[in-house]
C-alpha cells in the first residue's frame, strides 16, 4: 500500500459515503475534493449542486471560489442565486448536504461565525453563508473536518448550523423533519450519531490512529461504538484519482 | 430610462455620502472598477450591502467608506480572511464597523422581496442557531394557513445598486450569462442604478429566449468598463484571476501596504487600467 496523509485518508473516507443516485449539495475545499472524486470513481452519475447556482455540474479541476467559471461551464443549468435556495435547498430538492467548519461540539452543531463572543470577538470568522438553511434543508448532512482540540469543542462560541441541537430528540422538538449530520468524517476516524443520544460516536478507526489520539483532538469525552470497524486504507486507484485532480487543480489555479 | 455615460460621472450621479449601497456579484461579474470609483470619490458613511463580501469590499472598509455592513459570508473564497473587514470588526480601524449578519438564504429572499416591492422576505430558516439573537431584523412569522412557523426579514431596497455585465446595447438593455448571482434582483430592488459592462454593443448578440436581460427602462446608469470585474471573471471575457485573491491575503494582511496598494492601484488610477489588466486573457466576444 503506497503512504498517504491523513488529509487524504479524509478526503476519501468522505468521498465512498457518497452514492451514484446522490443530489449532493457542495462547499468549497474539501467538500468539493470529495464529492469530486466520488463522482470520478464510484459515482459518475451523482448531481453535484454549489450554492452559486450550478446544476448538475462536473468540473474538471477543483474551483478555488463556489462560483468559477469551470463550474458553469460544465453544468446541466445555472439558477440564480435566490432560485438555488428557494426551489432547490429549501424545497427539499437535495439529498445530501456537505458541510465544515472552525468549530464542532459533540452533536454536531458547528460554527463558522465567530471564536470568542459575538460584539468583541477574538476572531471574525466569514459567517454562516449557506449553512443555516443546509444543515435543516437537506435531506441528511455529512461533515468533513480536521481534528483538533481547537476546533472539537466541548462547548460552541456562537451555533452558526444545527446538527443535533442538544441531543436526544431536540432536534426534531425544533419542527426540523430532516435527519441532520449522518456521518462526520475526519482525518482520524468516522463518527455517526448515537440511535438514542445523538452524540457523535467513532464508528471506524482509521489504520495507523489509536483511540488515544483521537481523544487527544477532541474537546470532549469522546464515545466509541461498541464495535469499532478500522477504515479501510486508501486504494491505489483512489489515491491516483485524488492527486491528479489536486495537481490539475494547482496547476490551473497557479496559471490564472 | 437608461443613461449610457463615463463611470465617474455615473457614480457621482448616484452614489451619496450616507446611502445604502449594494455592489452584488456572485463570485463572477464583481464590479471591482465601480468599487474603485467610489473610493476615488471620498464616499463616506455608505452602509454597504452584500451576500459575499470579497476583495472590493474589504477595499471599501479598509478605506473608510462604510459605517456598517449587511451581509452573509465575508471571505476571501478559497484562500482564508478579510484581513480588513477583520481589522474593523475586531478593532475598529480605520473605523468600527456595525454589521447586520443573515444567512445566505435570508439575503437572496431579501433581495427578491424588494424587486417584488414587498416589505419583507419569509422563508423557512435560521432554526436554532444564534443569529436571531444578535440580530433583532430576524423575526418570527406565523404561517396563517398552516400555522408552520417561518422567519421574515426586511426586503432589501438600497439606494444604489452597482453590478458589472458582459453587454449593453446603445438603447441600455442590459446582457447577463454565467452565474447570475442576485444582480437582476438587487437593480430592481434598488432606487437607482449602475451597470459597467465590457463592451455595448449596437444590438445584443443571439441569444436565447431566456436569456437574462435587464430592459434598459430599468436600468439607470450604464457605463462600458472593460475588464471591470477583474479580478473576478466575466464569462466568455476573461477568467477569474486566482492568483491575485492569493496575493490580497499578503497586501491586506498590514495596514500599511494595504494603504500602499490602494495609493497606487486605485486613488491615482482610473477605470481605464481594468482593461490593461485582463488584455492577456481578452477573447473577442464575436
Amino acid at each position: 500500500m503506497a503512504d498517504y496523509k491523513p488529509n487524504e485518508m479524509m478526503i476519501i473516507a468522505a468521498a465512498r459515503a457518497l452514492k451514484n443516485d446522490d443530489v449532493c449539495f457542495v462547499g468549497i475545499g474539501m467538500p468539493s475534493a470529495a464529492a469530486n472524486l466520488a463522482r470520478l470513481i464510484h459515482a459518475p452519475d451523482i448531481v453535484l449542486i454549489y450554492e452559486s447556482g450550478t446544476l448538475g455540474t462536473k468540473p474538471d479541476i477543483l474551483p478555488l471560489s463556489i462560483g468559477d467559471g469551470e463550474l458553469c461551464e460544465t453544468a446541466l443549468t445555472t439558477v440564480s442565486v435566490p432560485e438555488m435556495f428557494r426551489y432547490w435547498l429549501q424545497g427539499g430538492r437535495i439529498k445530501v448536504g456537505f458541510l465544515g467548519g472552525a468549530q464542532i461540539d459533540k452533536y454536531a452543531n458547528l460554527n463558522t461565525t465567530v471564536v470568542g463572543p459575538y460584539d468583541k470577538p477574538k476572531v471574525r470568522l466569514p459567517g454562516g453563508g449557506g449553512a443555516p438553511e443546509i444543515a435543516t434543508s437537506c435531506g441528511e448532512i455529512f461533515i468533513i473536518m480536521a481534528q483538533s482540540k481547537r476546533s472539537f469543542v466541548d462547548k460552541l462560541d456562537f451555533v452558526t448550523s444545527i446538527g443535533h441541537v442538544a441531543g436526544g430528540d431536540s432536534r426534531e422538538k425544533l419542527g426540523v423533519k430532516t435527519k441532520g449530520p449522518t456521518r462526520l468524517i475526519t482525518d482520524l476516524a468516522l463518527f455517526e450519531p448515537d440511535p438514542e443520544t445523538k452524540e457523535m460516536t467513532v464508528v471506524s478507526i482509521h489504520p495507523g490512529v489509536t483511540r488515544e489520539q483521537i481523544q487527544e483532538n477532541t474537546g470532549w469525552p469522546v464515545r466509541f461504538a461498541s464495535r469499532t470497524a478500522q477504515t479501510p486504507p486508501p486504494t491505489v486507484e483512489e489515491l491516483e484519482v485524488l492527486r491528479d485532480l489536486q495537481a490539475r487543480t494547482n496547476r490551473a489555479h497557479a496559471a490564472a | 430610462m437608461a443613461q449610457i455615460s463615463s463611470l465617474a460621472e455615473a457614480i457621482a450621479a448616484t452614489v451619496h455620502d450616507g446611502d445604502t449601497v449594494a455592489l452584488e456579484g456572485f463570485t463572477h461579474l464583481i464590479p471591482h472598477a465601480a468599487g474603485h470609483e467610489i473610493i476615488r470619490q471620498g464616499r463616506k458613511h455608505l452602509t454597504l450591502i452584500r451576500m459575499t463580501p470579497d476583495l472590493v469590499y474589504d477595499q471599501l472598509i479598509g478605506m473608510g467608506c462604510a459605517d456598517k455592513l449587511v451581509f452573509s459570508w465575508g471571505g476571501n473564497p478559497g484562500v482564508g480572511s478579510l484581513h480588513r473587514f477583520r481589522d474593523a470588526v475586531e478593532n475598529g480601524w480605520p473605523n468600527p464597523l456595525a454589521i447586520e449578519e443573515h444567512s445566505h438564504a435570508a439575503m437572496a429572499n431579501a433581495y427578491e422581496a424588494g424587486a417584488a416591492g414587498l416589505p419583507c422576505a419569509i422563508f423557512r430558516g435560521y432554526i436554532g442557531v444564534d443569529l436571531p439573537r444578535v440580530n433583532p431584523k430576524i423575526k418570527k412569522i406565523t404561517c396563517p394557513f398552516t400555522g408552520e412557523e417561518l422567519v421574515a426579514v426586511p426586503a432589501h431596497r438600497p439606494d444604489v445598486a452597482v453590478i458589472h455585465a458582459q453587454r449593453a446595447d446603445r438603447a441600455g438593455n442590459v446582457m447577463i450569462e454565467g452565474v447570475l448571482g442576485v444582480q437582476k434582483e438587487a437593480v430592481l430592488a434598488a432606487k437607482r442604478s449602475v451597470v459597467t459592462v465590457e463592451e455595448i454593443v449596437d444590438e445584443l448578440p443571439q441569444r436565447s429566449f431566456n436569456a437574462v436581460v435587464l430592459p434598459h427602462w430599468t436600468v439607470g446608469y450604464i457605463a462600458e468598463v472593460p475588464g471591470g470585474a477583474y479580478p473576478s471573471y466575466a464569462q466568455g471575457y476573461y477568467p477569474r484571476t486566482n492568483s491575485f485573491y492569493r496575493q490580497w491575503d499578503e497586501i491586506s494582511r498590514n495596514r500599511d501596504t494595504f494603504l500602499a496598494w490602494m495609493k497606487e492601484n486605485v486613488l491615482g488610477k482610473g477605470p481605464e487600467v481594468f482593461a490593461e489588466l485582463v488584455r492577456k486573457f481578452r477573447t473577442a466576444a464575436e
